[in-house]
C-alpha cells in the first residue's frame, strides 16, 4: 500500500469515526436535553469547589487560590472526556456494539479511527469549558480580561495538551484491548490520579514531598502550569515559579512527542497480543 | 399459591438477585482495590483543597465521609436504577419478565447485595481516609449514628428501586442519565461540604436525596460544635424525614414498577437491544 492511500485511509478513518462518535453522543435525546446535559455536569462540578470554598472563606472570593481552582478545574474537564473517550471506544465497540472486528476486517486506520472518536467528546469537552470558564468570569467574577490573555500560549498549550492527551487515551485503548474488565478502573484511576497529582485544583506545593516529585513528572502539570499562565498571568505552582514560560511549553512538547512514540509502539504491540489470543471479539458481558 | 410458597419464593429470588453482588462481586479482589482507591483519590484531592485554603481539619472528615457516601450513590446509579437497562442490554430482562416470581423481589434482591458489596467498599475508603489523614472523629452518640446511617440506607435503596423503574423504559438515555446525576447531586447533596451552605431551600430541595439529610445529620453527631453555624436540620427532624422517605418511596417503587412494566410491554421496549 502506497503512503498516500495510508494517507487517505487514515483521513477517511479520521472523518467517520468523528462523525459516528457524534452521533453516538448526541443522538439518544434532543438537542435541548443535549445541551442541558453537556452544560450542567461540568458546571456543577466546578461549583461543588466554589462552595467548599465559600463554605471556607466565608463568602469571600478575593483570595488569589480561587482562580486558580477554577481555572485548573474547567481545564481539567478534558482530561477525563478525551482520555476516557478514546480508551472507552475499545470496550464500547467491542463488547457494547460487538463491532470491533469488523473495524479490524474493514479498510480503515484502528489509530485515527479511536483518535476521531475521541473527537467528539473533546468537542463537547470544548463548549462545557467554554462555558464553565464563562460562568467563572459573568458570574463569580474571576479576572481574565481578554485583553491580558496570551492567545498564542493559550492555543499552543491547548493543542499540545490535548495531543498529549490523546496519545495517553491510546496508551489506555492498547490496555483495555488486552483486559476484560479493568478497562473503566483503568480511565478512572489515571483520570483521578492526574486531578490529584498535576495541581489541577490545590498548588503543587501543598502535596507530600514525594507526590509532588511525581507531579513534576506528569504532563499535565505543565499544560496546566501553561494554560494558568496564559490566562491568569500566573501558574500559581511555586514548585514551577523557576521555570520559564519556554521552558514549561517546551517541557509539554518535548513529553507529547515521548508520549506520541509510546503509544504507537504499546498500541501495536497490545495488538499483536490482543490478535493471537483472540480478544478482539471478547465478550465478558460487562 | 399459598401464602407460605409465595414467601419462600419470594425470598429465594431475593437471595438469588442478591447473591452475584454479595458473593460474585467480591471474587474479583483487584475490584474491590480499585472502588476504596479510586474514590480515595478524589477524596484526597478535596482534602487538599482544604487544606490549601487553611480549613479546620473537621473539614477533612466532612469530606472522607461524603467520600465513603459517594459509593452508595454511585451504586444507587449504575447498579439499581441503571441495572434493568444493563440487564435489558444483556437479554436478561426478559428471563426476568417470565420468572415466576416477584418483580419487586428482584429489585429488593438488588438493594440488598447492593447495601453489602459498597458497605465493604464505603468502610474500606472511610478507614483509608481517616488513617491516611487522620481524620478525628468523636460520635456524641453511636447508636444515633448506626440509626441514622441504616434508616439512610433504607430511604436511599427505596429510591434506587423507584429509579429503577422509572428507568425501564429507556435506553441509551439511561446511561446518559445514571451519569447526568452524578456531579449535580454531589453538589446539591453537600458531599464534600456542609450543606446548608446552599441556602435552607436548595438544601429542602435536595433532601429528596436521603444522602443529603444522612450526611448532614451524621456530621452533626461526629462534628457537634464545628457543624453548629451549618447545621441543616436537628437530627430528631432528619431522621423522621429520613423514615417518611424510606417508606413512601417502597410503595412508589412498587406502583411504578406494574405501571412501567406495564407502559414497557405495550411500547416494546422490554426486549429493545443495543440502543
Amino acid at each position: 500500500m502506497t503512503a498516500r492511500v495510508r494517507g487517505g485511509e487514515s483521513w477517511r478513518s479520521l472523518r467517520v469515526a468523528a462523525w459516528l462518535g457524534w452521533q453516538i453522543e448526541s443522538n439518544w435525546t434532543d438537542p435541548f436535553l443535549f445541551a442541558v446535559y453537556s452544560v450542567v455536569k461540568p458546571v456543577a462540578g466546578a461549583l461543588i469547589l466554589v462552595f467548599m470554598y465559600l463554605v471556607v472563606a466565608r463568602g469571600g472570593l478575593e483570595n488569589h487560590l480561587f482562580p486558580y481552582i477554577f481555572v485548573g478545574n474547567a481545564f481539567y474537564i478534558y482530561v477525563g472526556a478525551v482520555l476516557m473517550g478514546i480508551s472507552w471506544v475499545v470496550i464500547d465497540d467491542r463488547e457494547h456494539y460487538g463491532m470491533l472486528k469488523y473495524m479490524y476486517a474493514a479498510p480503515l486506520n484502528i489509530y485515527t479511527y479511536l483518535l476521531g472518536r475521541g473527537a467528539a467528546q473533546t468537542a463537547i469537552a470544548t463548549v462545557a469549558t467554554t462555558i464553565t470558564l464563562l460562568f467563572g468570569v459573568g458570574v463569580l467574577g474571576i479576572q481574565i480580561p481578554p485583553g491580558q490573555v496570551d492567545w498564542g500560549l493559550l492555543a499552543g498549550a491547548l493543542v499540545l495538551g490535548l495531543a498529549a492527551l490523546a496519545f495517553m487515551g491510546l496508551l489506555l485503548g492498547g490496555a483495555t484491548l488486552l483486559t476484560a474488565r479493568h478497562n473503566y478502573f483503568i480511565g478512572q484511576g489515571v483520570a483521578g490520579a492526574l486531578y490529584l497529582l498535576s495541581g489541577v485544583v490545590f498548588p503543587l506545593d501543598v502535596l507530600p514531598a514525594p507526590l509532588q516529585a511525581v507531579g513534576k513528572g506528569l504532563p499535565v502539570t505543565y499544560w496546566l502550569e501553561a494554560l494558568r499562565r496564559s490566562v491568569l498571568g500566573d501558574g500559581g505552582n511555586e514548585a514551577l515559579r523557576s521555570l520559564s514560560t519556554g521552558t514549561v511549553v517546551l517541557i509539554l512538547a518535548l513529553s507529547t512527542v515521548v508520549l506520541a512514540v509510546a503509544s504507537v509502539l504499546f498500541f501495536r504491540w497490545a495488538e499483536r497480543i490482543a490478535h493471537r489470543r483472540g480478544l478482539l471479539d471478547m465478550q465478558t458481558m460487562h | 399459591m399459598n401464602l407460605r410458597a409465595e414467601t419462600g419464593t419470594f425470598l429465594r429470588t431475593v437471595w438469588g438477585r442478591a447473591y452475584p453482588r454479595v458473593i460474585g462481586m467480591q471474587r474479583e479482589k483487584s475490584w474491590m482495590l480499585f472502588d476504596v482507591f479510586l474514590p480515595l483519590l478524589q477524596v484526597a484531592a478535596y482534602v487538599y483543597i482544604y487544606r490549601a485554603i487553611g480549613a479546620p481539619p473537621e473539614f477533612t472528615g466532612f469530606v472522607v465521609l461524603g467520600g465513603a457516601m459517594t459509593a452508595y450513590w454511585m451504586n444507587i446509579l449504575w447498579n439499581m436504577a441503571s441495572q434493568l437497562y444493563w440487564e435489558k442490554d444483556m437479554g436478561n430482562l426478559e428471563l426476568f419478565i417470565i420468572a415466576p416470581t416477584s418483580r419487586m423481589a428482584i429489585l429488593l434482591g438488588m438493594a440488598v447485595g447492593g447495601i453489602f458489596a459498597t458497605t465493604i467498599r464505603a468502610m474500606g475508603v472511610l478507614v483509608a481516609g481517616i488513617l491516611v489523614f487522620r481524620v478525628p472523629m468523636a460520635p456524641t452518640s453511636v447508636p444515633a449514628l448506626i440509626g441514622v446511617f441504616l434508616l439512610t440506607l433504607v430511604a436511599l435503596y427505596g429510591l434506587g428501586m423507584l429509579m429503577a423503574s422509572l428507568f425501564l423504559l429507556w435506553g441509551r438515555q439511561a446511561w446518559h442519565i445514571a451519569n447526568l446525576f452524578q456531579e449535580p447531586v454531589f453538589l446539591v447533596s453537600g458531599f464534600y461540604f456542609p450543606v446548608r451552605a446552599l441556602g435552607f431551600l436548595v438544601a429542602l430541595g435536595a433532601s429528596i436525596v436521603p444522602i443529603t439529610l444522612g450526611l448532614d445529620a451524621m456530621r452533626q453527631l461526629l462534628y457537634p460544635q464545628m457543624m453548629e453555624g451549618f447545621r441543616f436540620l436537628s437530627v430528631g427532624v432528619e431522621l423522621g424525614m429520613l423514615a417518611v422517605l424510606g417508606a413512601v418511596f417502597l410503595f412508589l417503587a412498587h406502583r411504578a414498577l406494574r405501571f412501567f412494566e406495564a407502559l414497557a410491554r405495550r411500547e416494546g421496549r422490554l426486549t429493545l437491544r443495543g440502543q
